[in-house]
């Protein structure tokens, strides 16, 4: 709609002249108003996915631009939702694009007072080393005189906020390790 | 169900636009209530009573759909003559041994069959069959998961009678124990009105039979209690004598709080689970494969193929090592010796120290029982890996926690090597969730994740990569399970993350030419097929993800079978061949769902049948037939080894064949009807950081006098991570608060918007006031019972913060799945926010004290 500022644009002689009565609609528009195009407008890709929140699985259309995302809603095809969002589900785009969201590993030493930063490749290796000696100073070959080839010196909590493929490499490399104390919110 | 699963309960409003009668059962009045025909508060805890009573009023009233109990259910099957009923032992089943608080389950068997534990169990008791000495820990080890994808294994034929008259028939058995749980005892053990009882019992028996079918919907308020399983036993026997199991709009079902907690229960990241509801084998003295599936092989029912289920999963973990010579290396499997769960692992790291864990995508300082535990087995590793997106309280509590301000725990004194790795987000990884009814469905990645941040995908592949590169070449044989697993994903894109589409391969399965299977019937047990997930076989069925499959629900039928996929074989509604009669017929044309076509010869229908695809109607199994072929034509509960919905489990549970009432590990109240006051096999853990309060007319009880229950609230997520870091959210629900009714306000004077301090033996927290007429004093054993509701997202992060709801829990847990009970115990309140420092721990050690609160409190086997 292209807004002249003249006085035949005042939004009550718009409203007299009819079509919008109640003044709700056109009649009411501003020029500022009018310029707002939707953010999902400029959008490079629409990418499908499912909320992370709840089991519903509602659906979602995750908007992106130039790598970013811009917007999220709710998937009008899914079967399930029917393009609806919880508020939580709505609030989403905030979940992966807000500002206190971490991107940098941190490390406490032991006895230490505060985080320093570490490298992401330096932690890795550290988290490793430490998994194959806790591994080697706890392994049991056998319990209670049965053998049980593990180590019960390794624990691990979370799965439910997690993929299938997450879950399946954790359950299988634990298990590979000896580790059986391998938990997630399912039990909580 | 509106305030938890909001988007969801937009079906309930379907359905009540179409005539739906709704019927709310909560302590408290939500938004579900606001809009049901009927909301019910009851005490919390209470709720075996009323179903129960549902159960009693089926039975006394004859209401139950003959047709279908008898053919389906194993009503007709007689118990054998050892068995004893609460009914009997006032409370207690045969087999109790009050020593160790634990059954033996010997005696809840069929006439005239043996029958073998649960999925789960069935290794658990392998030392009885060998006759080796089982120790406690191996019963103690339950195995609530093992039964999610079926039940059970019997061997013989039990004795039927299918006039269901024989004093000993489970349908005769049932009547006797339920004839106690009456309408007037609801009254009095729920606080519900006898005729709001009568109310519901009416509404659900006249919506249930040929053209009807009745649903129920439940989350953790059933599942949270030290009875919690038979919450649900009591809704399975109710739905199944009314024939509402199997059917369209029937069912029971779990609404589950996290996006793949069902995945995660089928791909199992627990302790006594292998994926798809293997058993994690037990130690046992030269215990083999062929020993491992020996329970089930010969068996009836779907768990009879467990050998290929097991060989399939070895072979694809580790690939070429694993051949018939070396038992396809079942032995690198480690072994389990009893309750490994989460609290038991807490409290290893209290009492023994030392160690690593992994805490990912999950907040147990805030959103496990006794938050204060969990904090102090973190303090006391060696090392901790959290891997979040914000800043959690499992992450910080050595800088900033509730015992470093108590002055119980100095952050110098405190050894824990603490590595803070961020996650990246659902939109920056590819992979499945499996949603609340079974379905797989795929989210794409839409961005990269920046700096640090990266799945767990890519966490554990390069962590096993790693570490796999810094034991290569060595030559200690317990090495071997590490460097002998396939583990050579492809990677892509600029973080090198592993192909979540491949993982999902491996876990569909392939034949021995490497093709991807598309059903698990095509497994085989001699190592020519590799399959990660027995359930999720055909989730890659012609090289194809059915899982990111999106067909507009508007272009498809009202089962919408083209949209994700669902386990097992895309089956929307488990066990459907009930939704059909013995002659394979619907039960009515309102309910048809699947159906025996003659002339095709094969079951058809709107779903995918959950049959043999030929088996037919009048089909009687032949001498010697195996697993599925070992059932007949008229047996839908095809995991079950007889076929069969039970009524009455013979075996599979460690607390009874039947549901009883048993008041919650803490109560105000004396059990009204047993002698025997909460579960006898209930897990108690009593120790100076758990310490329990006095029930019923114990001196002490008084000292908390309350009733206190936990719950979620639409605008925030379980421990907080995903909801209180975010301002949207935060602004809709800024506070923690507590819920109590005006007449409890009065009470103990506490004022609307004022600050309450809540107390239990564990600590003391504050909140809020929120004096709402939502919260219903009810009356109880003719007293007046005050209810108090925390919602328990709140910790000391983010951008609204306060006391965790968890502080005041303790570990007390049901005895088949180990969970705690979050939903029912009793507390103190008053007015005021709670002492600060070291006197927040004189003052609750004070209420210990008043109450005379000792190691014994709560722990007895409870026969008063």
């Amino acid at each position: 709609m292209n807004l002249r500022t003249t006085a035949l644009q005042w939004p009550v002689l718009r409203q007299l002249r009819g079509g919008d009565p109640q003044a709700l609609g056109a009649a009411a528009q501003s020029r500022h108003s009018a310029d707002l195009r939707p953010r999902t407008e400029t959008a490079q890709k629409v990418v499908k996915s499912i909320c992370p929140y709840c089991a519903v699985g509602c659906g979602q259309n995750v908007y992106v631009e130039d790598g970013r995302v811009t917007q999220i809603e709710g998937d009008p095809d899914s079967p399930v939702s029917r393009g609806r969002l919880c508020p939580k589900g709505s609030a989403s785009k905030q979940l992966v694009t807000g500002p206190s969201r971490q991107f940098q590993v941190k490390y406490r030493r032991p006895h230490g007072a505060e985080w320093e930063d570490l490298d992401l490749e330096t932690a890795m290796d550290m988290i490793s080393d430490r998994v194959i000696k806790t591994r080697r100073e706890t392994w049991q070959d056998e319990a209670e005189g049965k053998r049980v080839n593990r180590t019960m010196g390794i624990a691990s909590l979370g799965g439910a906020t997690l993929d299938n493929e997450e879950n399946y490499l954790m359950k299988k490399l634990y298990s590979a390790m000896g580790a059986i104390q391998i938990e997630n919110q399912a039990r909580i | 169900m509106a305030e938890c699963h909001p988007v969801g309960f937009q079906w309930v409003m379907e359905a009540k636009a179409k005539g739906a009668k709704v019927i709310h059962v909560d302590p408290r009045f939500t938004r579900t209530s606001a809009v049901a025909d009927l909301h019910v508060p009851l005490r919390a805890g209470s709720d075996i009573a009323l179903l129960g009573a549902l159960v009693n009023y089926v039975l006394s009233e004859g209401k139950e759909f003959r047709e279908y109990v008898v053919a389906y259910t194993n009503a007709a099957t007689l118990v054998g003559e050892d068995f004893r009923d609460t009914e009997d032992l006032d409370g207690l089943f045969s087999g109790y041994d009050a020593d160790k608080h634990i059954y033996d389950p010997s005696s809840w068997q069929y006439e005239g069959s043996e029958v073998a534990a649960a999925a789960g169990h069935r290794d658990a008791q392998y030392s009885d069959r060998a006759g080796e000495d089982s120790s406690e820990g191996q019963q103690r080890s339950g195995g609530g998961q093992s039964h999610g994808s079926g039940g059970p294994s019997i061997s013989g034929d039990p004795e039927r009678d299918e006039t269901l008259q024989h004093p000993r028939s489970v349908f005769q058995v049932l009547k006797r124990h339920f004839a106690r749980y009456t309408p007037q005892m609801v009254e009095e053990v729920c606080g519900v009105p006898q005729d709001v009882f009568r109310q519901m019992a009416e509404a659900i028996t006249a919506n249930s039979g040929r053209d009807r079918t009745t649903a129920f919907v439940y989350a953790v308020g059933w599942t949270h209690h030290t009875v919690g399983v038979q919450y649900i036993r009591t809704a399975a026997i109710l739905q199944t004598l009314l024939g509402n199991i199997g059917r369209p709009g029937g069912g029971i079902m779990a609404l589950r709080g996290h996006a793949s907690i069902q995945g995660s229960t089928d791909i199992p990241t627990l302790f006594n689970i292998l994926p798809g509801y293997i058993p994690m084998p037990h130690a046992h003295r030269h215990e083999n494969l062929a020993d491992f599936v020996q329970a089930d092989a010969g068996t009836k029912g779907y768990w009879g193929n467990m050998p290929a289920y097991t060989i399939s999963l070895l072979k694809s973990w580790w690939g070429d090592a694993a051949t018939a010579d070396n038992d396809y290396c079942f032995d690198y499997l480690p072994r389990l010796t009893g309750d490994h769960g989460t609290y038991n692992t807490v409290m290893r790291q209290i009492d023994e120290g030392g160690g690593g864990y992994f805490v990912v995508g999950e907040n147990p300082a805030v959103g496990s029982a006794n938050a204060k535990m969990q904090r102090r087995g973190m303090a006391n590793l060696d090392w901790l890996v959290v891997r979040d997106f914000q800043m959690i309280e499992s992450a910080t509590w050595w800088l900033d926690g509730p015992e470093i301000e108590t002055g119980e725990m100095r952050t110098e004194d405190i050894g824990t090597e603490v590595f803070f790795l961020p996650a990246a987000a659902h939109t920056e990884k590819s992979g499945s969730f499996t949603n609340t009814q079974r379905m797989l469905q795929w989210h794409h990645q839409a961005v990269e994740p920046a700096g640090d941040a990266r799945s767990e995908l890519w966490f554990y592949y390069h962590l096993g990569r790693i570490i796999r590169e810094k034991l290569a070449g060595s030559t200690d044989p317990r090495d071997r399970p590490l460097l002998d697993l396939t583990w050579d994903y492809p990677t892509e894109g600029p973080v090198a993350e592993p192909s979540a589409e491949t993982v999902l391969a491996e876990i569909n399965g392939r034949d021995a030419d490497g093709n991807p299977l598309s059903a698990y019937t095509a497994l085989k047990d001699d190592g020519s097929t590799s399959c990660g997930c027995w359930i999720y076989c055909g989730v890659y069925a012609d090289g194809e993800n059915q899982a990111a499959r999106r067909k507009p629900g508007q272009e498809q039928s009202w089962v919408a079978p083209e949209w994700g996929w669902a386990w097992p074989a895309n089956r929307r509604i488990l066990y459907n061949r009930a939704s059909a009669d013995p002659a394979g017929k619907p039960w009515s044309e309102r309910k048809a769902y699947v159906w025996w076509d003659e002339d095709q010869g094969k079951w058809t229908g709107h779903d995918v049948p959950d049959f043999q695809p030929t088996k037919r109607p009048d089909y009687q199994p032949p001498d010697g037939a195996k697993a599925e072929d070992a059932l007949r034509g008229t047996d839908p509960f095809i995991m079950q080894s007889d076929g069969k919905a039970w009524l009455f489990a013979p075996a599979g549970l460690t607390d009874g064949p039947m549901p009883a009432h048993y008041e919650p590990e803490e109560s105000p109240f004396e059990n009204a009807f047993y002698a025997q006051q909460s579960n006898p096999a209930r897990e108690t853990h009593s120790r100076p950081d758990n310490r329990y309060h006095p029930s019923g007319d114990k001196p002490g009880s008084d000292v908390f006098p309350y009733v206190f229950t936990t719950y979620r609230l639409t605008e925030h997520h379980t421990a907080g991570g995903m909801s209180r870091f975010q301002s949207y959210l935060s602004e809709l629900q800024p506070e923690f608060f507590c819920e109590i009714s005006p007449e409890l306000a009065a009470e103990r004077g506490l004022e609307h918007l004022g600050w309450a301090t809540i107390v239990t033996a564990r600590t003391a927290i504050e909140a809020r006031v929120l004096v709402t007429e939502r919260m219903t004093p009810l009356t109880v054993r003719g007293r007046t019972i005050h209810q108090v509701g925390l919602p328990y997202h709140w910790g000391s992060n983010g951008l609204t913060t306060g006391d965790a709801a968890n502080e005041l829990v303790s570990i007390a847990l049901d005895p088949n799945v180990h969970i705690q009970e979050t939903k029912a115990a009793t507390c103190d309140i008053q007015p005021g926010r709670r002492p600060r420092g070291p006197q927040l721990l004189e003052y609750v050690a004070g209420y210990r004290q008043r109450a005379g609160i000792d190691e014994l409190t709560g722990t007895e086997a409870n026969r008063r």
